[in-house]
């Protein structure tokens, strides 16, 4: 069976079946990411282009090695030094690269939007990398996967988002897919940090944070981005260690096992104190590697559908 | 050369339109006869049987880029656009480069207006450069026969020189324009609601638009200046005018086709000619814009035609200029939306286009009568036609409604002893 689009835009929209048939395949290929050759010949012979127009460590690699695992031809684009400096249209830079007969695009930009621009300016598939502060398709993904993996369901769980709702495309895209696989979302943050109109989404808004800690099964505290212009949205950074930041300390007096998940990378000390970031309820790092089996999952069912 | 518009139906200057079919026959581009035309001889005849003759169309928002961005528009092409669009008047406002500030450009762009159909009289900026430090040199520009004071692009830049822009046009009668944005809430993509959040854009608060509106419209009662709010696009913003023109403020708004028409729903597609400021608004805001037009709150309908190149459109969202064409498709859209959504009545429209424009730049409005100059637009209420952007006169071509279907449209003008019919231009 296969996806209902050929692009991976965004959760927004996207039917429970695909989201299903992505973490079922994931299964799959989280299996193979074990064996001693981890790669399979699946995508031979396609070849696919890591389009960043914004830094990214974490999530570029994760991609290559989707590729490469799946024999994938791969190529990496980056912004800086290339002709976008030299004045070229994101519209030019595609066909060129298109020119050039690739499959896939996997594209990370700062504006939003740019996935579905660039679906109208060539017939490669389209996979989002993160556009934005719109959305983040395979990290909510792999969000899904883990929380799976780990308590055997989504359907029915409490997952609770925290952090700076407002710039984050982690926290749109998880609430998509948490919401349509049958979880109940909230969302906790400072409330200079969440949306007017969120709660129009479908979820709950809490602004205390030992109550998000007892009232849901999951977390997943989203990375505070110092370096950005977030800085503005709480007088600092102490007060939201204090009034947002979760620790040890938190999570006995509210006397909760609860699963913490994290995009990464982690402020240590800032959303999650190091003892937290390397304790027992996280699975941290667990997320990272089953990133690899979604993004192989997702280009895999994208790449053979047509 | 003589035209006869035979079976017209004439909308005198206030909009009324009188129900008796009548001939207008037009001899050098000055209206010679009103009633049956005689012999038709060499005269060159349009039946207008069943269809509206009004004073010319007035459009007081436009941005025709000469100088400085011929690419995009000129003022010829734009008066064409103009004219083929129903209009025989347009204000042009003062953001080229350099601003409309000082006399020289006043008159380089009467110069190149000069010998078109269709009336071209500049706004001037408030502020040397739009600089909001220093105001321009406004007696100078009144002289020179600027009809406005205007920053716009964005508001006048402090209390203080809005207050002195003010009480300066007291002595010229002229109207200070505002484009309403507080500049510390402004740069965001599209309007904040919950699409904005869906779609990951940076938002642009309607309270963006209501400050300066109050701001404006005190600082105008106090100085009992003269306020035009241009293309007003929020609840609160029509509200608070209501409330304003009620304690007798000086204080008049208009509205763009696109802010009675669309709301920011339609930014789903992520199309770059859905990107304007003000931004698409709410329903809310939508319905507002509407009621405020129904009860006068808003005096007329201005289509802030913001020509852009299609390489400058052609990219992400966020980086896409602020701006639609607006002038061959805004009667279209206003009869459509207005007229047949009973909004407002013909004669409302004609109003809202032809007189009150005027009256607030201090134009006086043509009248369709015996020994007039001819400065005549022909409407046909019912026409339905389909929009082709790729066929429009203006130079460029970024507009939403491209392929829409409009009931209603301007069928020809007639100025400065020229006609525009049929997709020509005929000197008479």
């Amino acid at each position: 069976m296969p996806l209902s689009s050929r692009h991976l835009l965004g959760l927004q929209g996207v039917p429970g079946e695909d989201i299903q048939l992505i973490l079922d395949t994931a299964t799959t290929f989280r299996e193979v990411l074990e064996r001693p050759i981890k790669k399979v010949p699946t995508l031979q012979g396609k070849t696919v282009v890591n389009l960043f127009f914004e830094s990214s460590t974490r999530t570029r690699i994760s991609f290559e090695l989707a590729e490469k695992r799946l024999s994938a031809d791969s190529i990496n684009f980056s912004a800086s030094g290339s002709s976008v400096s030299k004045g070229e249209t994101l519209k030019d830079t595609m066909r060129n690269i298109e020119a050039m007969k690739v499959d896939m695009v996997v594209v990370r930009h700062s504006a939003a939007g740019t996935p579905l621009f660039l679906t109208k300016v060539c017939n490669s598939n389209i996979i989002n990398a993160g556009d934005g502060i719109h959305e983040h398709p395979t990290q909510a993904l792999l969000d899904m996967y883990s929380i799976r993996e780990k308590l055997g369901k989504i359907s029915g769980l409490k997952v609770c988002i925290v952090g700076d709702i407002s710039h984050s495309r982690v926290a749109l895209s998880n609430i998509y897919g948490l919401k349509t696989m049958g979880a109940k979302v909230s969302i906790c943050g400072p409330s200079t940090m969440i949306p007017k109109y969120i709660e129009e989404l479908g979820v709950d808004v809490i602004y205390n944070i030992d109550e998000a800690i007892q009232e849901n099964d999951v977390l997943n505290v989203l990375r505070i981005q110092l370096e950005r212009k977030a800085r503005e949205y709480f007088p600092s950074i102490r007060e939201y260690v204090k009034y947002f930041g979760i620790d040890d300390e938190r999570l006995e007096k509210n006397g909760k096992d609860i699963l913490i998940l994290h995009p990464g990378p982690i402020n240590r000390g800032v959303e999650l104190s190091a003892s937290v970031a390397d304790g027992r309820n996280q699975i941290i790092l667990n997320q990272v590697t089953n990133g690899v089996a979604v993004r192989m999952a997702v280009l895999y069912l994208l790449g053979t559908s047509n | 050369m003589k035209v006869i518009l035979k079976n017209a139906l004439i909308a005198d200057n206030s909009g009324k339109i009188n129900t008796q079919e009548s001939d207008i026959t037009v001899i050098d581009g000055i209206i010679d006869n009103i009633g049956k035309a005689g012999e038709n001889g060499d005269a060159k005849v349009i039946d207008l049987r069943g269809k509206i003759v009004s004073p010319g169309f007035f459009d007081m928002h436009v941005h025709l880029r000469e100088p400085g961005r011929e690419d995009e528009e000129t003022v010829i092409t734009g008066c064409r656009a103009a004219a083929a669009g129903g209009f025989t008047g347009i204000a042009c406002m003062p953001n080229t480069e350099p601003a409309i500030d000082s006399a020289e450009v006043v008159n380089f762009i009467k110069d190149k207006a000069r010998g078109e159909l269709t009336d071209v009289y500049p706004v001037a900026a408030a502020t040397l450069g739009r600089k909001g430090e220093v105001i321009s040199p406004m007696a100078e520009l009144a002289e020179a026969g600027v009809k406005g004071f205007s920053d716009d692009g964005t508001a006048i830049k402090t209390a203080s020189i809005l207050k002195r822009v003010l009480e300066y046009s007291l002595m010229y009668d002229l109207p200070v324009i505002e484009h309403c944005e507080d500049e510390s809430l402004a740069g965001g993509a599209m309007n904040e609601g919950v699409n904005s959040t869906m779609l990951g854009l940076p938002p642009i608060p309607s309270i963006a638009e209501d400050i300066i509106v109050m701001r404006d419209i005190i600082t105008a009662e106090y100085t009992r200046g003269k306020l035009h709010l241009a293309h007003i696009s929020t609840k609160k913003a029509v509200e608070m005018i209501r409330d304003a023109k009620k304690r007798g403020v000086k204080v008049t708004a208009e509205a763009a086709p696109h802010h009675f028409t669309l709301s920011d729903e339609a930014l789903k597609s992520y199309d770059t000619n859905l990107k304007m400021n003000p931004p698409l608004r709410s329903r809310q805001d939508v319905e507002a814009i509407l009621k405020g037009l129904k009860d006068g709150t808003i005096d007329c309908i201005a289509s802030d035609h913001a020509p852009h190149s299609v390489e400058e459109k052609e990219v992400e969202f966020e980086y896409a200029p602020n701006g639609i064409i607006g002038l061959e498709t805004e009667i279209g859209l206003a009869f459509s939306e207005l007229y047949h959504k009973k909004i407002l009545t013909i004669e409302q429209i004609i109003e809202k286009f032809a007189v009150n424009p005027r009256n607030i730049l201090n134009i006086p409005v043509p009248v369709v009568k015996k020994g007039e100059k001819a400065n005549m637009t022909f409407l046909d209420p019912d026409e339905v036609w389909t929009v082709d952007i790729s066929s429009q006169l203006s130079k460029s071509k970024n507009s939403p409604f491209d392929r829409r279907l409009l009931t209603g449209r301007a069928l020809g003008v007639i100025n400065n002893s020229r006609l525009y019919f049929k997709n020509e231009f005929i000197n008479i």
